[in-house]
């Protein structure tokens, strides 16, 4: 793990990039990366995302800024911005379901090419998709899913890069953080080496390629 | 009495205690209001967790603490807390005992449409396709009509959440089952008739001898 300014790590990002955010409707997002971006104005997203939080929270700053050109999210119901710009075609847009997003993260980062899974079947998620049997019940296949950044955001991180999430702001972002190329990570906190006890580590610290100093 | 509350305190009567339980939002939030002191029910929050707890007083709302739509919630004694791929393993693994979800339709054969209406509201289904799959008892908290047009439909015309069909419909005239396979009228809301609620409903129902009223 690298310490860095948030302006090095987001400079690392070029514009089209394929970018994971964690976090739900804004809660468990790395604000400070997310304000780097549009600050940096990186263009052309493909942003994968469980929602589209509201305007002006988490990832609605990107479509405030309308730098998202695809997404993949499960629900963008709670921001307008972002549904006006599905409409007018602005954004190509994947909705998939909740438990299919995160089985499909979870493949990308552990090597998997994807999973079965019943949800969707019978139903418009299906369309496409491959219909596998077993034991005589149907299943989709769903495909594996990484991004070239990860942006996580953590409780603790300690020196080395180990996290710790809290409450519900841990949701997606330790999936996430295996899923990806490079991981950048936010903490609300950074604490000496220890602090975390092993057991209590969620996101082990040779998974963070980048942690975000502290200001 | 309103209808929501209607609604929400005939569904409240379907928890048992152990059981863990799934409320969407709108209506089926409004459950948590009814269920009594002793009864234990583990409340999911598919954001990950466990316990969720009223909201909290003024002042006291942590930003890390919210349920899935955001709000600031609480965290009960005993409460746990855990990742997405955890909290859908819940859902689509059959460890939900109960999931409560509002409906736009429900037809005769119980399927629900619950998550787009195509060109008009396509907010994306969230979670409710894999708690429809997943959750051992689907009850569907909806009004029985909307401006006029019968919830109940012979046919969903809205696209389906899942082939799996819903085991309970609660409204604020009936209580709809569908344990044969055929929309079944269980039970009246106080007040109201067979005759009335028959005529508001597009799907035939199958009317047994007796049709109690709803208990509250």
């Amino acid at each position: 793990m690298n310490p860095v300014s948030v302006e090095e790590a987001v400079a690392m990002i070029p514009s089209g990039a394929s970018i994971m955010v964690g976090g739900f409707m804004g809660v468990g997002t790395p604000e400070r990366l997310l304000d780097e971006v549009v600050r940096q104005q990186k263009t052309g997203l493909t942003l994968i995302s469980n929602d589209a939080a509201t305007p002006g929270k988490g990832v609605g700053k990107l479509f405030d800024a309308a730098l998202v050109s695809r997404l993949t999210a499960t629900h963008i119901g709670l921001n307008p911005k972002a549904q006006q710009q599905m409409l007018a075609n602005q954004i190509a847009v994947d909705l998939i379901p909740q438990g299919t997003f995160v089985e499909r993260i979870r493949a990308g980062g552990c090597g998997l090419g994807g999973v079965l899974t019943p949800t969707g079947v019978g139903t418009l998620v299906a369309d496409g998709k491959r219909l596998i049997e077993v034991d005589g019940k149907s299943f989709l296949l769903e495909t594996a899913l990484r991004a070239q950044f990860a942006l996580v955001h953590a409780f603790l991180a300690d020196y080395l890069g180990n996290l710790t999430y809290a409450l519900t702001a841990r949701n997606f972002n330790p999936v996430m953080a295996m899923a990806a190329e490079t991981v950048i990570v936010t903490a609300e906190h950074i604490v000496p080496v220890g602090v975390i006890a092993p057991d209590h580590v969620v996101t082990p610290a040779p998974l963070v390629d980048y942690l975000i100093a502290n200001g | 009495m309103d209808p929501q509350i209607i609604i929400a305190r005939r569904v409240a009567r379907e928890l048992h205690s152990g059981d863990l339980v799934n409320l969407g939002i709108g209506i089926p939030t409004l459950v948590a209001n009814y269920v009594p002191a002793d009864l234990k029910v583990f409340f999911q929050s598919e954001n990950g967790l466990i316990g969720t707890g009223p909201i909290p007083e003024q002042g006291m709302a942590h930003p890390l603490l919210t349920d899935a739509g955001g709000r600031p919630i609480s965290a009960l004694p005993g409460a746990a807390t855990f990742d997405s791929a955890m909290s859908f393993g819940l859902i689509r693994g059959g460890h939900v005992d109960v999931t409560v979800l509002g409906g736009l339709q429900v037809d005769a054969d119980g399927h629900l449409a619950n998550w787009m209406i195509p060109g008009k509201m396509v907010p994306g289904m969230g979670g409710a396709m894999d708690l429809v799959s997943g959750a051992r008892r689907v009850i569907v908290a909806m009004q029985h009509a909307a401006k006029g047009k019968s919830k109940i439909v012979a046919k969903c015309s809205l696209p389906l959440t899942s082939t799996r069909p819903v085991d309970l419909v609660v409204t604020d005239l009936a209580v709809i089952g569908f344990a044969g396979g055929k929309a079944t009228l269980m039970e009246t809301a106080p007040g109201v008739s067979v005759a009335e609620v028959m005529a508001v409903t597009e799907a035939d129902l199958t009317i047994p001898g007796t049709v109690p009223e709803m208990k509250l």
